[in-house]
């Protein structure tokens, strides 16, 4: 069984179908259809919806609310087990517009109107962070990324975001409302019992490890916004899942002096936070990387996991050597993110092995360490090429130097050759131009619908070359 | 932004920047779409099956397993088509389900009907089939080599080019590829059909020409017009992706309505509607240009060949407005245009916002930038020598005579708003320091025809209804997507009544309302419905007066309809306050007719397809814009620092709604030209089939800086609604300032010597190949 609340509604569902999306189960079984399909792959934002759930809920610490815009096209039921589901006909309260929706009128923020709930919703998402406004004012373009609109050009959206932003007020009453559902949610929370092979949800490790040993034809979900491609684009019928989300030893999140261990299912958006901190010239790939809703939930064993050759994790991982933890049962072993990748989508993992989390070297801070993402469109785009580049440095010469790419092959690649020509030495133009020539014959990139296989090439050697100016001399960027 | 109403003394309600008057329903999710609408027990979906090669035979069809189905209620295929099998709007050829013969990927070979929408998708990969594949043409140079048209080439001229050109001091030729564009409403195509008792059906379709599908419906169930009503409330997104593209789901909901009586429900998923429904024509256009040390043109002739698809839709109107357009705002003495209608195995494009206009002038722009590269000039100075003046350099190549053109305003005020000369100015100099990043500016205007080209389509209708208690309601035949029609109409109709607008209700159009319509399309919505609709208003406002006068025995003058109630100056020198409600009731009561129908046409317009002469734009929209780029010469990624436009829509309606017009409509340019990218592969199947490979523009390419301003003091000197100008397409075309600003950027390269060979979209990857050009030529 799971529970959640939709709205202030306490929702029980226990035979439900594992893999009915929230967009259809509002649409379909509420007949709520203010959320609305734009493309069923996560793409557009249209169907926009607001999670609420509680962080930081241990003994500790006082329990706070995130609120997080999500794709409801691409989530599943299940995983709103213990949260609050806010869709844009909550948001009303006693006959009065929400402000975020006022402004969209008084801004002329909608015109054909079909996208405009998925905007609402991610601009109400932004509103209920608990951030000053200064810095909510600097996330609306990050915060509307993963929403399009056809028709108005975006400017009016800005400035009802902007104008929302700027009336926020917190009154009593709010206050009041949250420590409300901050009880609800707490009592939402309690352990369910499992009662159907459909939708499992184990609460601990070894239970996860056991059932996935034992049924590994289930599949694992976590963030499901690759998974659920399956169902809303392939229509496949998925009948067994079995949900991470809840095994604390999978959301583990340790910040060390000079490494980081991740659960696997932690969420690109945490992994974004933590890493702007870490490992700060990670951060402009991952804004880039997916939108806030796919980020919100899609999670760093999922992106590994789905051996995508143009995921955006790996490179960075290749580049800092991380290792991964796998799992099968009760056994545990090590594989380094270099051995992982065995071929085209696939990876060495056994039936019943999963990813249970990964340990991230930190660049040291004289190393050169810089990664880069280039793709048709800067938001929610998936990458023609990315890479990462970590040359730790030693007495000004290059000691182990890793590049690592992805999009240019089968799998998430090193180019060896490459990173050979560059240690030893300074880096400087010439070692580039080397490095370039090697990159050049052993990097087979594909032609696709994204780019050509010579742009491909063209830009793995253009973007070292950047790194490297921007080493020589701090800046290339000029006065931009 | 502060939007300042345009016409202060003549309008108050008219000229107002009202909000949408869906704006409510739109932010709280309360606005229905065709899909939103309540599901009937029993109702059933549909999806469709289709083909998988571009061109060939269908050998054989095996739909067993996909009868036996879950959920499976009904299935067809050509031969279960009792009537006519073909919806194309003019010129057969679109077959609705394929009788054998397979001309595109993505063609409709059978359609299914299911218990629910996933059901039936499901049910659809059952299907067996198997081919006798033929090489396809995928290419317009190829349709150009095997002379493969789905209509004849068209010539346009004017005096004699060849020796011009030949005389010329100056020439040279060149040519420039422009990409397709996928519409991308965000909602997709989708129908829902009842059946009635008259045998007939009512459809409810997100659909910008419902009288066509109304007309088309009834021949593929083989039923008069008048059992078919259709029903559009509003679309979420046009674009001109459903002005004949809406009508497959239509007839398929109608078909399967009448043969199961039961309701249906047609979407396509977001991937077949890629795959099968058309979009903006990429097209190839060549130039032979001659021109004067001063870089006017003396002569030139054009080759311009548009990739239509598989068949005619629309293609034979979208070309000749690609040649009515590749003047854009320029004088062309001597001038030979060669339309080319080209035929290709992929789906049928079909009208885009532009309509084979930006696809024109784009050629005209290149032609400018050129000239100004060859002769070392500022392209900006090139413009303003060849633009059309109101001496004697002022007649089109079709022959029709330039009026009311305001370019030579829009360039003085936005070259001075958007500081052109000193931004260019620093352009150079920060492209003289920077290694890596280069900057371009550009100011390019646009002339943009308005009307239909097909004479007949300019008419309009609407129906008026004032009721017993003095509230209205408001019809006539134009369509909601988004553009605002309805509330620009609210406010002409409330304006003529004077009116409050809550009084006024919008309704949804209806066939069975308002008969006999054109699209909404070609820019003209609330230039023919809004006048219709003032029609009607003044035909209920006359019989108020009549009634009225009679009531009081006074001067029609005397009579005031404003501040939402009529006021009656008597003789006494008192006056009678009369509010809706009491006025209303007293000519109900007194036998006044309050309801009444509207009627447009616009004046003035004929052409002779023949000699391809003749006047055929009411009147031409203006506009300019000035854009400023910075291109990463690495990775060859763009990104927009700065815009300023200014559009004349003459006397605003609504600047609110206009100034959106003008933004998204520019940003959607950018779209096309920029990162829209439209990719097949050999066999001629559609790569790009989803948000995730077609990337629309997000928040992020949005200008950094966004100047938008309407041209004030300039009302339209034809006799439109209340002096308006249309809004509509015109801005899309301010975005080829980005595209020739992106050009300029890339010539930085190379000091500025020589021309940069841009194709369109300027991809990432696009740009950095035209830098590599550059580079190496250094």
């Amino acid at each position: 069984m799971i529970r959640f609340l939709y709205n202030q509604e306490l929702v029980e569902l226990t035979n439900f179908a594992a893999d009915l999306t929230v967009l259809d189960w509002l649409r379909l079984h509420r007949n709520k259809t203010g959320t609305k399909e734009g493309c069923g792959s996560g793409d557009c934002g249209a169907c926009t919806v607001v999670t609420v759930s509680l962080v930081g809920n241990d003994k500790e610490t006082k329990p706070q609310l995130s609120y997080q815009s999500i794709n409801s096209c691409i989530s599943f039921v299940g995983a709103l087990h213990g949260k609050q589901l806010l869709s844009v006909e909550n948001l009303e309260k006693d006959n009065a517009l929400h402000p975020v929706q006022t402004a969209m009128i008084e801004e002329h923020g909608s015109q054909c109107g079909f996208c405009t709930p998925g905007f609402v919703m991610s601009l109400y998402a932004l509103y209920q962070q608990n951030e000053p406004e200064e810095q909510l004012l600097n996330r609306v373009d990050q915060a509307l990324g993963g929403n399009l609109c056809r028709c108005t050009g975006y400017r009016p959206i800005k400035a009802a975001a902007r104008v929302a932003l700027k009336h926020r007020q917190s009154t009593e009453a709010q206050r009041e409302d949250c420590e409300k559902l901050v009880r609800k949610l707490q009592s939402l929370a309690v352990e369910t019992t499992q009662t159907s092979d459909r939708f499992v949800q184990p609460q601990s490790i070894a239970e996860l490890a056991s059932y996935y040993k034992q049924h590994p034809d289930s599949r694992l979900l976590a963030g499901g916004t690759d998974l659920a491609l399956e169902v809303t684009q392939q229509m496949k019928t998925l009948p067994h899942m079995v949900h991470v989300g809840h095994v604390p030893e999978m959301r583990i999140k340790q910040v060390h002096a000079d490494h980081l261990i991740l659960g696997a299912a932690v969420t690109l958006s945490e992994c974004l936070e933590i890493m702007s901190e870490s490992i700060p010239a990670a951060r402009d790939m991952l804004l880039r990387f997916g939108s806030d809703q796919v980020r919100n939930c899609a999670t760093i064993g999922g992106n590994l996991g789905s051996a995508s050759p143009i995921g955006d994790l790996p490179p960075l991982l290749l580049a800092l050597d991380a290792t991964l933890t796998l799992q099968c049962g009760a056994t545990t072993r090590l594989v380094l993110v270099q051995d992982f990748y065995i071929s085209y989508r696939k990876t060495c993992m056994q039936p019943g092995e999963f990813i249970r989390s990964v340990k991230i070297p930190l660049p040291k801070p004289d190393s050169v360490f810089a990664v880069h993402k280039i793709s048709k469109r800067t938001e929610d785009d998936i990458s023609s090429v990315c890479l990462a580049i970590h040359l730790p440095q030693h007495v000004g010469l290059t000691t182990h130097a890793r590049l690592a790419f992805g999009g240019v092959a089968a799998t998430p690649v090193r180019a060896l050759n490459a990173e050979n020509s560059l240690n030893g030495r300074a880096f400087d133009e010439q070692a580039v131009r080397e490095a370039q020539e090697q990159l050049s014959d052993e990097l087979q990139p594909i032609s696709d619908a994204r780019a050509s296989a010579a742009y491909r090439s063209q830009i793995t050697q253009n973007l070292l070359r950047r790194v490297e100016m921007e080493f020589s001399d701090g800046n290339t960027n000029d006065d931009t | 932004m502060e939007i300042q109403t345009m016409t202060p003394d003549k309008a108050k309600i008219a000229g107002r920047a009202a909000a949408h008057d869906s704006a409510r329903e739109h932010v709280t999710g309360c606005a229905q779409y065709v899909d939103d609408m309540e599901a009937t027990a029993g109702m059933l979906h549909v999806a469709i099956g289709h083909s998988t090669i571009a061109n060939g035979l269908l050998a054989s069809l095996d739909l067993n397993a996909v009868r036996a189905a879950a959920g499976v209620v009904d299935v067809i295929t050509f031969s279960d088509l009792e009537h006519a099998t073909d919806i194309a709007p003019v010129f057969d050829g679109d077959p609705l389900l394929v009788d054998g013969k397979i001309s595109h990927f993505g063609q409709a070979l059978f359609a299914v009907a299911a218990r629910s929408h996933r059901q039936a998708r499901q049910a659809v990969l059952q299907a067996q089939a198997s081919y006798t594949e033929e090489t396809p043409v995928l290419s317009v140079e190829q349709a150009m080599v095997d002379e493969l048209y789905v209509r004849p080439p068209h010539i346009m001229k004017n005096g004699d080019s060849q020796a011009a050109l030949a005389n010329a001091t100056n020439r040279l030729q060149g040519e420039i590829s422009l990409g397709g564009q996928e519409h991308f409403y965000l909602e997709g195509q989708v129908a829902r059909a009842r059946p009635e008792e008259s045998g007939g059906v009512t459809v409810w379709s997100s659909n910008q020409n419902p009288t066509e599908t109304q007309h088309l419906v009834a021949n593929v169930l083989g039923l008069d017009m008048h059992r078919v009503n259709v029903i559009v409330r509003r679309m979420g997104g046009g674009f001109g992706g459903k002005e004949t593209h809406a009508t497959a789901c239509a007839a398929f909901a109608a078909l399967f309505a009448r043969r199961n009586l039961s309701s249906v429900n047609c979407r396509l998923s977001r991937r077949d509607d890629m795959l099968m429904s058309g979009k903006r024509h990429g097209f190839l256009n060549k130039y032979d240009v001659g021109f004067d040390n001063d870089g006017r043109i003396t002569a030139i002739e054009y080759t311009l060949a548009g990739q239509c698809g598989h068949s005619a839709d629309l293609s034979d109107a979208i070309v000749d407005r690609a040649m009515f357009h590749c003047d854009n705002a320029y004088y062309l003495p001597d001038v030979t245009i060669e339309g080319l209608r080209c035929k290709t195995h992929t789906v049928s494009n079909t009208a885009f916002r532009g309509f084979g206009g930006p696809q024109g002038m784009m050629a005209m722009e290149c032609v400018i930038d050129e000239i100004a590269f060859v002769l070392g000039k500022d392209a900006l100075d090139i413009r303003r020598s060849n633009l059309y003046d109101d001496i004697d350099r002022n007649v089109t190549p079709y022959g029709q005579k330039v009026e009311t053109f305001t370019v030579p305003r829009l360039f003085d005020e936005l070259e001075a708003s958007a500081e052109y000369q000193t931004r260019k100015e620093a352009c150079r100099q920060f492209n003289e320091n920077s290694k890596v990043y280069k900057k371009g500016l550009a100011l390019t205007p646009v002339k943009f025809g308005i009307s239909f080209t097909v004479k007949h389509l300019n008419q309009a209708g609407a129906l008026l209804h004032v009721y017993s208690d003095g509230s209205a309601q408001i019809n006539h035949g134009g369509t909601e997507m988004g553009q605002g029609l309805m509330v620009k109409v609210q406010q002409i109709v409330a304006q003529e009544l004077g009116m409050s607008l809550e009084r006024l209700a919008v309704m949804a159009t209806r066939t069975d309302k308002v008969p006999n319509t054109s699209a909404t399309a070609a820019s003209s919505g609330t230039d023919l419905n809004g006048m219709a609709a003032l029609q009607a208003a003044k035909a209920i406002k006359q019989r108020l007066i009549d009634y009225l006068q009679d009531q009081h025995d006074v001067d029609a003058s005397a009579i005031v309809f404003a501040a939402d109630c009529i006021t009656v100056a008597l003789d006494s020198g008192q006056a009678k306050v009369y509010s809706w409600p009491e006025l209303a009731k007293f000519a109900y009561t007194d036998r006044v007719s309050l309801s009444a129908t509207g009627y447009y046409k616009t004046p003035q317009i004929h052409y002779d397809r023949a000699s391809a002469k003749g006047h055929p734009f009411y009147y031409y929209a203006n506009g300019a814009a000035c854009s400023e780029v910075m291109i990463d010469t690495l990775t060859g990624e763009t990104h927009i620092v700065r815009a300023d436009i200014l559009q004349d829509v003459g006397n605003s309606i609504n600047p609110a709604i206009d100034l959106g017009q003008v933004e998204g409509g520019y940003v959607q340019g950018t779209g096309w030209l920029t990162h829209e990218e439209l990719s097949w592969d050999a066999k001629g199947r559609l790569l790009t089939d989803g948000p995730a490979t077609y990337k629309i523009p997000a928040i992020g390419d949005m200008p950094e800086t966004f100047n938008v301003a309407l041209l004030d003091n300039s009302p339209n000197d034809a006799a439109t609604v209340f002096h308006s100008k249309a809004v509509g397409e015109p801005p899309l075309m301010l975005a080829i300032s980005v595209f020739a600003a992106i050009r300029d950027a890339i010539a930085s390269l190379d000091d500025y010597k020589s021309f940069p060979v841009l194709n369109a979209p300027a991809t990432p990857e696009e740009v950095l190949a035209a830098c590599t050009a550059l580079r190496d030529k250094k």
